[in-house]
């Protein structure tokens, strides 16, 4: 079967820290950066490399601030 | 914008999945965050974008915390008076038939001071489609005590929680429209998971393919967190929503075709 493999992009300016996204992430490989954005919001991150490309964290996103991309790979 | 790092041979525009609407102005929304109100936009954006009708669209604002509301949406919108967002629906339908047009309200919009204005236009069937966002409360003014607030519930005007006795029993609004026989569709979601969101989307998309068909009225209901006005973090309200406002506000669908979907 073919594998998939993603990655996101975060606008990071845009991103409020509200944290809805942190669990809808099937591979739990997002979190809340220790930084924040200009505004003083802590903005979310990629912590691990295990996107699958699902788009679950961008469709709950109340501010459109992440952009998903996806490859079939094998 | 900065946007983190950007390494992966996989961030390419022929492997792009998800991106925010086009039909969404690059302003940032100001909802507190995790509010629904943005959620909500994003996927009325995601809807006109996918059935291509940007020009062909005429959203109107309420007063409420999305008054603004056309600043985020790059449709033609016109800005109602409080609650009365039905009424000049009504006339632009009627004056621009072959338009889309829809309402966007909260419910102290449109369950206190417009409740005229939803009723009548359901009752006479107005091919226009409601959007409603049901937070319980008036969030934009401090978080007062709406027709909605649920019994029990805190509010800045019921501290003690919301007392049926004294200040009424909790109204439960699309139901009532429901049963008027101008609606068509008429359905009750939330936008706090992904599924719910998705599911949140395809109810607006049949709305408006409703709206073409000339149906009579299309209405969607959206539960969601006023995480501010009921003192909440958005994870916590979310909750809180699930295990307060769904036993009253059950989610699914109210009316199918004209026919009330029977429980
Ligand atoms: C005629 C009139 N009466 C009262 C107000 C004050 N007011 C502004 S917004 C609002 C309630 C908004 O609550 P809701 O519709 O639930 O929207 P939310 O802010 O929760 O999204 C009220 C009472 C007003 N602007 N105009
Ligand atoms: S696209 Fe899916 S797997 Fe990737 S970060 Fe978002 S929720 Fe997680
Ligand atoms: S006050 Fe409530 S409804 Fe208004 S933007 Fe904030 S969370 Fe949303």
């Amino acid at each position: 079967m073919a594998k998939v493999k993603g990655d996101i992009v975060v606008e990071i300016e845009r991103c409020k820290g509200c944290e809805v996204c942190l669990d809808a992430c099937p591979t739990k490989m997002i979190a809340m950066s220790p930084d924040v954005n200009s505004k003083g919001y802590h903005y979310m991150h990629k912590i691990k490399d295990d996107c699958i490309g699902c788009a679950n964290c961008a469709i709950v996103c109340p501010d459109g601030v992440i952009t998903v991309y996806k490859v079939k790979i094998g | 914008m900065e946007t983190g790092t950007v390494n992966s041979d996989i961030i390419r525009e022929e492997n792009l999945v998800y991106r925010k609407s086009r039909v969404l102005t690059d302003n940032i929304m100001h909802y507190c965050p995790g509010c629904g109100h943005g959620t909500t936009h994003r996927i009325i954006a995601e809807v006109i974008e996918e059935l291509d009708i940007q020009e062909e669209v005429i959203g109107i604002a309420p007063v409420g915390c999305s008054v603004l509301a056309y600043n985020y949406l790059d449709i033609d919108m016109q800005e109602a008076a409080h609650g009365r967002a039905p009424a000049l629906a009504t006339a632009i339908k009627r004056l621009m038939p072959s338009k889309y047009v829809f309402t966007y309200q909260g419910d102290g919009d449109l369950a206190a001071i417009g409740t005229s204005e939803t009723i009548h236009s359901a009752n006479r069937g107005e091919n226009i489609t409601i959007v409603f966002i049901n937070n319980g409360i008036y969030g934009m003014t401090g978080g007062q005590m709406a027709p909605t607030t649920l019994e029990g519930m805190k509010s800045s005007t019921s501290p003690y929680g919301r007392e049926v006795s004294l200040m009424g029993h909790p109204l439960k609004i699309t139901d009532l429209v429901a049963r008027l026989p101008g609606s068509y569709f008429v359905t009750r979601q939330a936008v706090h998971t992904p599924a719910n969101v998705r599911k949140t989307k395809k109810a607006i998309r049949t709305a408006f393919e409703l709206q073409r068909e000339k149906k009579g009225m299309t209405f969607v209901e959206v539960l969601s967190n006023c995480n501010s006005g009921w003192k909440m973090t958005p994870v916590q309200a979310n909750k809180w929503m699930v295990e307060n406002m769904f036993p009253f506000f059950p989610l699914g669908d109210i009316k199918v075709n004209g026919e009330l979907v029977s429980k």
